[in-house]
């Protein structure tokens, strides 16, 4: 046996291991550093905005580049209103798709079906975006909207919200065209989450006499309620973030209307619309405060979303 | 706990000397004491029920549990009077003179050809020439060559289940080893392929020392010379197996032979 | 008596639970058709050799898409030529060395996390960090933003993979007296192969049809440009304008491109998964 040959690749595997697992540890440590870097070049970029505003530009629902003043508090609520009303829409959608995949489609449509609702999510935004200004704003502007104003609107105290000039675009709009983009998303996490269910306690309930509907409403959905929590909050994550299919429909109006028909603003379509034209450094980091805001949102609820999808894992891992 | 030596004593050359040695899973002590030597190219099998130890003992010869943060070995294993366990021992150079097969087959993701390569590659500096005799005497030895030898280039993974266990032997003889760990190597094929493993076992002895662990008490007693018999961490049994079959010293031992066991 | 009321009512739940969620299926796949059919509707006439052989036109004139196609291709594929090897790495380390100590749990949690985070942030961050320094719009900076996008997409991926190899696997490398940067890189990242590429296809099809960080960093270019250090054109930006622009021969192109962009990302991820599942049948 050539020994001597064995120990000289013993030195070079041992030195080649080290660095290799460096550079692997490197890799993930820049993960960190990204979040840190965005995180702090946020700041900075919008240092004079909050030097210049305070806590105030969170409040404040001036937006006038003309004499720089800047607040905030228009495209946050119009962020936190078109999500509200993406997940009313959403929620019960996907969990009645995910009842659907999981539970009643047949077995030889349930892979052709679900890979359709995940074709949904991979469509790119900007084209529910353009889709939602040209063939959907203009039907709804039609032939919803006149209804809307005539019968909600009448209603006392709701009614407010929902009478308006039928334009198609706004707020309303806005969240309808969300609910539809992150129906996929909350679906797909749901069926996966559904598919954790042990089939042995479904099978009990089943055994005792319960039908569909009471296993998914008393057994499954109260076992993995968590996981279908954090779902929601991860579709919420992706509406409050979402650019181009908000951008186009929304109206990029910075006016705080009470109706949901009225144009209005968020955040991100702020920053699509506003960030290249904008002149003099205020203006630019108010919008990159607007960012920092938006960043700050999100990471919350994603963070969150994960923390419950962890726990249901977890709690998967320690039945198991 | 260790059971007195029954063979004479000149003919042994042990290869493999456990001293007190003792397993732990985190906390749990999975294996208490452990006496026992390994004869030089011989077959030496360890049997008992499940969750007895005999794998875990056989995966403290080429330390394969140091993958594992949680698991850690006491005592001393002696190969050719060197403890292995011993900090300063490296690792890879072990395994090289010690190889393994495992329960289910293996095969790399490659060529036939390239899962033998793959282990000679590590030490030696071979031609071309050299690496394809040292791939046919591996499979040769694995009595797999008439089946491969023109499927070379072809996956590993297109195999049957049997010819893949003999392609993980054959990858593991062609490091030259001096030590064969077989970790239920049969368990997971058909009869007609657990026959053809235990015929090249026979022949592999003239070469190697080999250690099986086996849940089939009559492959224990067709392939091996020596067998030890394990109970939940403990050696229970140790001798030669025609001794152990036969005439088992401990009343333990022989139920669980008869199958009067649990 | 009673019983059977009870049992009546609790079937007759069950069926409307039941339609609903048929309903639901179906209210999910009609968008899906809607969205389809009007691409096809508007996209293909619109969709001539022209588009692929003239430079984006001044408003009012014809012209094509081909220097936004070209400066798509060339960001999408710089963009994933950095960040696949970072993922991977980062997503080795994660299923290969990252039982013990701290970094490997927190990674994964702001990985997770950053695999959904507002891509607009990211376009924003590039932009702060590398526009405003080069003062100039940039091809690389477009690049850098969709390499961010792709380096959580790859190593949540990578990391799964890895998972699911055989622990076996490892142990008869191992035993071999392998070492273990070779254990990992011939025999696992082998072994988890095609379900990487699969994720990196996932990563691309993502890429090609974000708009948001290519806002603030490559900006556009009317003409034909293939110097990544400038101001470069892309399908997602050029659609956008195109699309809220009042002339029609602009609206015409920007179906052109979003059908082509919706064909292509489609494509890959019917592709993706055509492939994940043979590689897996096969294994």
């Amino acid at each position: 046996m050539p020994t001597f040959l064995r120990e000289a690749s013993l030195k070079r595997h041992t030195v080649l291991d080290l660095l290799f697992r460096n550079l692997t540890r490197v890799s993930a440590f820049g993960v960190l550093a990204l979040l840190m870097a965005i995180i702090v070049s946020l700041i900075i970029g919008s240092m004079p905005a909050i030097r210049a505003f305070g806590f105030g530009f969170l409040a404040s629902s001036d937006w006038d580049p003309v004499s720089d003043q800047f607040g905030a508090l228009i495209p946050i609520v119009g962020t936190l209103v078109t999500s509200a009303i993406a997940l009313t829409i959403a929620i019960p959608v996907s969990f009645g798709i995910a009842i659907f995949l999981t539970e009643l489609s047949p077995r030889l449509l349930r892979r052709p079906l679900g890979v359709a609702i995940e074709l949904l999510a991979g469509i790119p935004s900007i084209i529910y975006g353009m889709w939602g200004l040209f063939v959907f704003a203009p039907l709804f502007a039609d032939h919803v909207e006149p209804w809307v104003n005539d019968h909600i609107g009448a209603m006392p105290y709701i009614g407010p919200f929902f009478s308006g000039p039928p334009m198609g675009i706004g707020v309303l709009t806005a969240g309808i065209i969300l609910a539809i983009m992150v129906i996929p998303f909350i679906a797909s996490v749901m069926r996966d989450v559904f598919e954790v269910v042990p089939t042995l306690l479904k099978e009990s309930a089943y055994g005792l006499g319960a039908t569909t509907w009471e296993v998914m409403w008393k057994v499954v959905l109260p076992y993995t309620r968590i996981g279908v929590v954090g779902g929601i909050m991860l579709g919420l994550g992706r509406a409050l973030g979402e650019t181009m299919a908000v951008t186009f429909v929304i109206g990029n109006a910075h006016e705080l209307g009470k109706s949901l028909l009225m144009p209005g603003n968020s955040i991100a379509s702020a920053l699509a619309n506003e960030f290249t034209e904008a002149y003099g450094e205020l203006y630019t980091s108010a919008l990159i405060e607007l960012g920092l805001i938006l960043f700050f949102i999100t990471f919350v609820v994603l963070s969150l979303a994960r923390y419950m999808l962890y726990k249901l894992g977890k709690r998967e891992g320690q039945a198991a | 706990m260790n059971a007195e030596n029954t063979t004479d004593p000149k003919t042994i050359v042990p290869k493999i000397i456990v001293k007190d040695l003792n397993f732990y899973y985190g906390n749990y002590r999975a294996l208490k004491n452990i006496n026992l030597s390994i004869a030089e190219k011989m077959v030496t099998a360890f049997i008992g029920p499940s969750g007895c130890g005999k794998s875990t003992l056989l995966r403290t010869f080429n330390r394969m549990y140091q993958l594992y943060p949680q698991q850690k070995a006491t005592g001393e294993i002696l190969l050719d009077g060197a403890n292995i366990l011993d900090k300063s021992q490296d690792l890879n150079m072990l395994r090289a003179r010690i190889g393994m097969v495992f329960q289910k087959p293996t095969p790399f993701p490659m060529s036939i050809y390239d899962n033998i390569a793959f282990g000679v590659k590590l030490y030696e500096n071979l031609s071309k020439n050299d690496m394809d005799e040292r791939v046919e005497w591996a499979l040769h030895k694995a009595a797999l060559w008439t089946e491969a030898k023109d499927k070379l280039k072809q996956s590993g993974t297109g195999l049957s289940g049997g010819q893949q266990q003999r392609l993980c032997i054959a990858r593991a003889i062609a490091v030259k080893p001096q030590v064969l760990l077989l970790d239920e190597p049969t368990s997971a094929l058909d009869p007609i392929s657990t026959a053809h493993i235990e015929k090249l076992i026979d022949e592999l002895k003239e070469d190697f020392t080999i250690v099986i662990v086996t849940h089939n008490m009559q492959q224990a007693a067709r392939v091996s010379d020596y067998t030890a018999y394990m109970y939940l961490g403990d050696l229970i049994e140790f001798g030669d197996t025609s001794t152990v079959f036969t005439n088992p010293k401990r009343k333990e031992t022989e139920d669980y032979i008869t199958g009067r066991f649990g | 008596m009673i019983m059977m009321n009870l049992y009546t009512r609790r079937r007759i739940i069950n069926a409307a639970g039941l339609v609903i969620s048929v309903l639901a299926m179906a209210f999910g796949l009609f968008w899906l058709c809607w969205i389809l059919w009007t691409l096809l509707e508007h996209g293909l006439p619109a969709l001539t050799p022209m588009v692929f052989a003239q430079m984006t036109p001044p408003p009012g004139s014809s012209g094509g898409l081909l220097n936004a196609i070209a400066g798509s291709l060339m960001m999408t594929l710089v963009g994933t030529l950095i960040g696949t090897p970072i993922g991977i790495l980062a997503g080795t380390y994660l299923a290969e060395f990252g039982q013990r100590g701290w970094l490997a749990p927190i990674t994964r949690f702001i990985n997770d996390v950053l695999l959904s985070a507002p891509s607009i942030v990211i376009g924003l961050f590039v932009y702060e960090v590398y526009v405003v320094h080069v003062k100039h719009f940039s091809g690389w900076a477009g690049a850098l933003a969709l390499a961010i996008i792709v380096i959580p997409i790859v190593i949540r991926t990578t990391e799964n993979m890895l998972r699911l190899v055989p622990t076996t696997l490892r142990e008869a490398a191992a035993a071999l007296g392998a070492p273990q940067w070779k254990i990992i890189n011939f025999i696992t990242l082998r072994a988890a192969r095609a379900g990487i590429i699969t994720g990196v296809m996932l990563a691309i099809a993502r890429i090609s049809g974000e708009t948001a960080p290519l806002l603030f960093t490559a900006l556009n270019n009317q003409f034909w440009n293939s110097n990544m250090d400038q101001p470069m054109a892309n399908l997602p930006v050029v659609i956008f304008q195109f699309a809220m622009s009042p002339y029609e021969d602009w609206q015409k192109l920007a179906w052109a491109g979003a059908l082509l962009i919706t064909l292509s990302v489609l494509t890959l991820n019917i592709l993706a998964r055509v492939l994940f599942r043979q590689k897996a049948a096969s294994h």
